[in-house]
């Protein structure tokens, strides 16, 4: 098929409305799938989108459901990364929580992990109410809605006050290919209370030989006095795509923190958004995308200040082998009552190859002036300089120049806190960047 | 250091200076845009037929094509049925001679400080002067044919020069290249034109001067200028227009192409009527400027004093096809009260080690918006293409904005691609500073604003560079709370 | 000349000067002193007019004027001269054109004619010789890129150029290696003449071992805790600032 194909999915958001009863999520997925029939899928004609034709990936029909899986723990045990231990592990399985294959580690008072499906009936039901779907507002294109429009099998993260969870929380994304292409549409909210501390890890793998696209959107909101991490590591095959977003809002003065990379994939869109709800926000954003054959990794960044005295510091690293090709999209807000914003954003690239390919767009919108904001970009190659230098040391030229790459994206992987996580990562580059 | 302070002095408490209308008998197309019209256009300046058909093919493309609605400005519809297309002052018959053009409009010029006669004559510019939609008169003529120039308006050029304006017309900017590119081929009326032959370096500057005199005329004029192998040539252009408290329409097109070992340097100081500080009337300046390195080891230097027009969308540009070519855009862009200002550059690396350099300054003030809005492309086959941007913003006063949009895509291993912006406002130490040592706060700000912008003016010829100078500080006046 | 009366300032609510008294006579170099936090700069800061400072009470009046009520560019119109402690830099703004505009800016003020270019360029060249001041920092943006040095001789030089009537030097020895200061030290002394008061604001002897001043005041906690001449600053340098404060404390026991 080479035309898109996206008549089968109004059946399936049909059959899902139909078979589940609360009212607020489906008044949530009625409104998101009003606004995927608007908006329809993105073309190359709108401008967030120019460059990443995601249109290719709806050319095929895939099944959405998480039926008749034959997951086992096995295929867990292949996934689980590094430091998980101790860690709160959560399995998707083709977008679903899977609470059965899931190990929660914390106990209620720590942090309360529940299907989205229960939480809209419990005591969070309010605060679900009102924090889910707000990135809705901030991405108004068909993908993003057609998330929406099929929420179910989410997760609702809830960090209590005054708990600073000493573990992290990993989400394992698995997709199941080994019968048909899927489409997997993991959706979770995510509340950090007061003075909490919380971590994040993302994954995704992919079992099977058909194609899976990951369309996930995770909304994070982070209280006073709180910190997040989040961490996003794409490491899948290359039948794998993915659409995922994370959209962060720092709704009293806290502290978040976030590192993407981005190794092995199809297309791979991230969208991060930082949104500065309160003043005093401090937001860092790290990104790596070291990529080879025709993986296309495109970052979307948002850093939204709305009030005054935000900080905000965004670097984003890459290095381009082969056919792969990049995008860099940053965007900073200053919304006319953010004075004394600070903003940084830097992005840093090298092309290996004569077929990789680099498109960068860093933006400045201000609005307000007492501001101190800059951006730059690079595209460029090794320094030569130093490659001659290691060489007069005898060190040979594809060795000097893994080293340097390595240290060139080491900058952005000694952001990951975690440590076991950072290991692992380290190892994945040197692997990758080391000559035979 | 020519005098920087003087020009500053002169600045006190002066309005829009150019503001006025000239009052001279003009010949005028009615309202509206048809076929008809273009024909009587073409008609009234009476092209050869090949003229007319290439008009008409770009009307009959632009009916098809939309406004574009990316750049960041905002103004209510244009009614392209409410523009008078031709409007030219009376002739009472062929001039011969600058002695011969209506004394009225020699006024004009001596108002807006461009006199035709010996004093241009002395400091070696010769000038093209458009008003509304012809051009009136082109000084120093003769002079330059003895050494091969050609510099004459476009209608004459179309004229004297069918072959050269054929085969150039529309090669850099193609009739279907954007929408107002489009609307300006259909009905462009007058503009200069420029041709500097293998070998020479153009003695003089090359000056055209533009003018919206009629009341709810717009002016969409073409200017075209080939440098032959090893030329050279600066032009520079100027542009004023009479307050009006309607907005009025200026699409201008404006072709470079340079061969080999040849260099273009294009410098405008656009000083339209910017509308009143709340944003009433004011002239909508939607231009495509565009040259092209065609040939090896060629230059082509745009620099822009841009504080004039309601609202500015403008991306002069160069596409770097020869090797070793070099492009540079050099651009200050001053915005104040309600003024919306969209533009930038683009450099299209096609050749091998083709180099651009852009140094963009932007400075908001009152209620105004500016944004720069650039392209740096490396394609597959420009080998060692590279690039320096410098973007800086500075913002007076919590009402304005700055807007940065840079685009940056290689697809060059090779290419070396490096781009830089920062947003500030003017620092409240730095005032200080200046007014410790007894220098006011307006002078200050205009002060702080010129060594802000000094990269890009020390680009400019020294003539246009005092007259710029003159505007950034004019147009901030009372942008200081 | 100028004379302080009573001065109470604060910043952002805080309280820095108490109340400070000072008469100063044309001719005359008082020194202010004083340990870190003790409302020095904050006393240069109010007489050049910084705005970020409150008057709370106290009068200043200079030249028969009400200081108070005039705007930092009229002070220095009306004679009075600041050394920054920090000199800012101002990118692109040559220090030739910078001290133009301002030199004629108080011409102006003054209903003269502002200065040709070659009158200024010969007022010029005989300052830069008076400072030693080398050609090429005056075709340079205004204090970009200077040494910490370079930017003090500048502050030295406009100095010269703008010819105030009473000059304040906000602890323009700090930074400065032995030579540069002796340089410093050496054009503010050429500068220094019976109609022409300097107040020297530092926080060492060793600029005032150059200078010599006539009187000596030591400030601290925001009042000026002694006054005397040019051997107060020498047993301050001896005993160190704590032995006025020990003699203020017991004062105050008393």
């Amino acid at each position: 098929m080479d035309t898109i194909n996206i008549n089968y999915l109004e059946d399936k958001f049909r059959k899902l409305q139909s078979s589940t009863s609360d009212d607020i999520l489906n008044n949530i997925r009625k409104e998101g799938f009003k606004a995927f029939n608007k908006n329809g899928i993105p073309s190359a004609r709108n401008e967030e989108w120019r460059f990443t034709s995601v249109g290719n990936l709806f050319k095929k029909e895939y099944d959405l459901s998480a039926d008749n899986l034959k997951i086992t723990a096995s295929d867990i045990d292949a996934i689980r990364l590094p430091g998980s231990g101790n860690a709160d592990e959560l399995v998707f399985v083709n977008g679903r929580f899977i609470p059965e294959l899931s190990v929660i580690r914390s106990n209620e008072k720590e942090c309360i992990i529940m299907p989205l499906e229960d939480a809209v009936k419990s005591e969070y039901q309010d605060l679900v109410n009102e924090h889910l779907g707000k990135s809705s507002l901030f991405i108004k294109d068909g993908i993003h809605a057609l998330n929406t429009s099929f929420i179910y099998g989410g997760v609702f993260i809830h960090l209590n006050k005054n708990q600073v969870l000493e573990h992290p929380v990993y989400l394992y994304h698995l997709s199941d290919t080994r019968i048909n292409h899927t489409l997997a549409q993991p959706r979770s909210l995510v509340y950090v209370d007061q003075s909490a501390k919380l971590q994040l890890i993302e994954s995704f793998t992919t079992v099977g030989s058909m194609d899976s696209f990951t369309n996930g959107v995770m909304e994070i909101v982070v209280n006073t006095n709180a910190i997040v991490e989040y961490y996003k590591i794409q490491n899948d095959v290359v039948n794998a795509s993915q659409v995922t977003t994370t959209h962060v809002r720092q709704i009293g003065k806290s502290y978040a923190h976030g590192v993407t990379i981005s190794l092995n994939g199809g297309l791979i869109r991230n969208n991060m958004n930082i949104v500065m709800e309160a003043e005093g926000n401090e937001a860092h954003l790290y990104g790596l995308y070291l990529l080879k054959g025709n993986t296309h990794v495109d970052n979307h960044t948002l850093v939204d200040n709305t009030k005054p005295n935000c900080f905000s510091n965004e670097f984003y690293k890459g290095i381009l082998d082969d056919n792969a090709s990049g995008v860099f999209s940053g965007k900073i807000f200053v919304r006319p009552d953010a004075q004394k914003t600070n903003a940084y954003q830097s992005n840093k690239n090298i092309l290996l190859s004569d077929n990789a390919t680099i498109n960068t767009k860093p933006q400045l919108e201000i609005f307000a002036d007492d501001v101190k904001c800059s951006h730059g970009c690079t595209i460029g190659q090794l320094d030569e300089e130093a490659l001659f230098y290691l060489r007069t040391r005898g060190i040979s030229k594809e060795h000097a120049q893994s080293m340097l790459l390595g240290a060139f994206a080491e900058d952005i992987v000694m952001q990951i806190k975690n440590e076991p996580l950072r290991n692992y990562v380290e190892k994945l580059i040197f692997d990758r960047l080391s000559v035979n | 250091m020519k005098e920087e302070l003087d020009v500053l002095e002169q600045t006190v408490s002066s309005d829009y200076k150019y503001g006025f209308v000239t009052d001279i008998d003009t010949d005028v197309v009615p309202k509206g845009l048809n076929e008809d019209v273009i024909r009587i256009i073409s008609e009234k300046k009476n092209e050869p037929e090949w003229m007319l058909n290439w008009r008409l093919k770009a009307y009959a493309h632009w009916l098809k094509m939309e406004e574009p609605e990316w750049a960041n400005v905002h103004y209510p519809p244009i009614n392209f049925q409410d523009v008078i297309y031709y409007a030219a002052p009376k002739k009472k018959k062929q001039l011969g001679s600058l002695d011969e053009v209506d004394p009225e409009l020699l006024k004009t010029f001596d108002k807006l400080g461009i006199s035709l006669s010996e004093q241009k004559r002395l400091s070696g510019v010769a000038v093209d002067v458009v008003m509304d939609s012809v051009s009136v008169a082109t000084s120093f003529k003769k002079q330059l044919s003895e050494i091969g120039v050609i510099f004459c308006s476009m209608s004459e050029a179309i004229q004297n020069h069918p072959d050269l304006v054929k085969k150039y017309l529309g090669s850099v900017v193609p009739m279907t290249d954007n929408y107002f590119a489009a609307l300006n081929s259909a009905v462009f009326t007058d503009g200069s034109f420029c041709f500097i032959p293998k070998g020479v370096r153009c003695p003089m500057e090359l000056s055209t001067y533009f003018r919206i005199n009629t009341l709810g005329s717009g002016q969409f004029e073409r200017t075209l200028i080939i440098a032959e192998d090893e030329a050279y040539v600066s032009y520079l252009e100027g542009c004023t227009a009479p307050m009006r408290d309607e907005n009025q329409l200026h699409a201008a097109v404006v072709e470079l192409v340079a061969h080999n070992k040849s260099e273009i340097k294009y410098s405008t100081v656009q000083n339209w009527y910017p509308g009143d500080e709340n944003g009433k009337g004011g002239i909508y300046n939607f231009v495509t400027k565009r040259g092209i390195c065609q040939g090896n080891d060629s230059k082509i230097s745009w620099t822009q004093v841009e504080t004039g027009s309601a609202i500015t969308w403008k991306y002069p540009s160069v596409i770097l096809k020869g090797d070793n070519s070099i492009g540079e855009f050099y651009s200050v862009a001053l915005t104040n009260h309600m003024q919306q200002a969209d533009t930038g550059t683009k450099m299209i690396h096609i050749g091998k080690n083709t180099k651009s350099r852009i140094v963009s300054k932007g400075i908001s003030a009152g209620k105004s918006q500016n944004s720069y809005r650039g392209l740096v492309r490396a394609g597959k086959n420009a080998i060692n293409a590279r690039n320096y941007s410098q973007c800086d913003s500075l913002l007076l006063g919590d009402k304005c904005g700055a807007h940065t949009f840079p685009y940056i895509e290689s697809k060059n291993k090779t290419a070396i691609i490096e781009h830089e912006a920062t947003t500030s406002k003017i620092g409240e130490d730095q005032l200080f500073y200046c007014r410790q040592r007894g220098i006011d706060a307006e002078t200050a700000v205009a002060l702080i604003v010129t060594g802000f912008a000094k990269e890009v003016m020390n680009q400019l010829p020294m003539e246009f560079a005092v007259e710029a100078q003159k505007l950034l500080a004019i147009s901030l006046e009372g942008s200081v709370g | 000349m100028l004379s302080i009366k009573n001065i109470h300032a604060s910043v952002e609510g805080k309280q820095i000067l108490k109340g400070i008294d000072l008469e100063v006579k044309a001719g005359e170099v008082h020194a202010i002193m004083g340990p870190n936090g003790s409302g020095k700069s904050t006393l240069a800061s109010i007489l050049a007019g910084r705005e970020e400072y409150e008057i709370t009470e106290g009068s200043v009046s200079f030249l028969g004027k009400d200081m108070l009520e005039l705007s930092p560019e009229d002070r220095a119109r009306e004679g009075l001269f600041l050394a920054f402690q920090y000199p800012v830099e101002i990118p692109g703004v040559s220090t030739t054109n910078f001290i133009k505009t301002a030199l004629n800016e108080k011409r102006k003020y003054h209903g003269q004619q502002p200065l040709d270019a070659v009158s200024f360029l010969k007022l010029m060249k005989e300052k830069m010789q008076l400072v030693e001041i080398d050609k090429s920092l005056l075709t340079r943006s205004i204090n970009e890129g200077f040494s910490g040095g370079e930017k003090k001789r500048n502050e030295i030089f406009q100095m010269a150029m703008l010819e105030p009537k009473l000059a304040i030097l906000d602890e323009t020895d700090s930074g400065l290696d032995i030579d540069a200061l002796r340089i410093v030290a050496n054009g503010v002394n050429k500068l220094r003449n019976n109609e022409r008061a300097i107040i020297v604001i530092t926080h060492y002897q060793r600029l005032l071992d150059y200078l010599q001043p006539d009187f000596v005041h030591v400030l601290v906690n925001g009042r000026i805790v002694k006054s005397g001449t040019k051997e107060l600053a020498l047993e301050l340098e001896e005993k160190g600032y704590d032995f006025i404060k020990d003699e203020l404390s017991l004062a105050e026991a008393v």
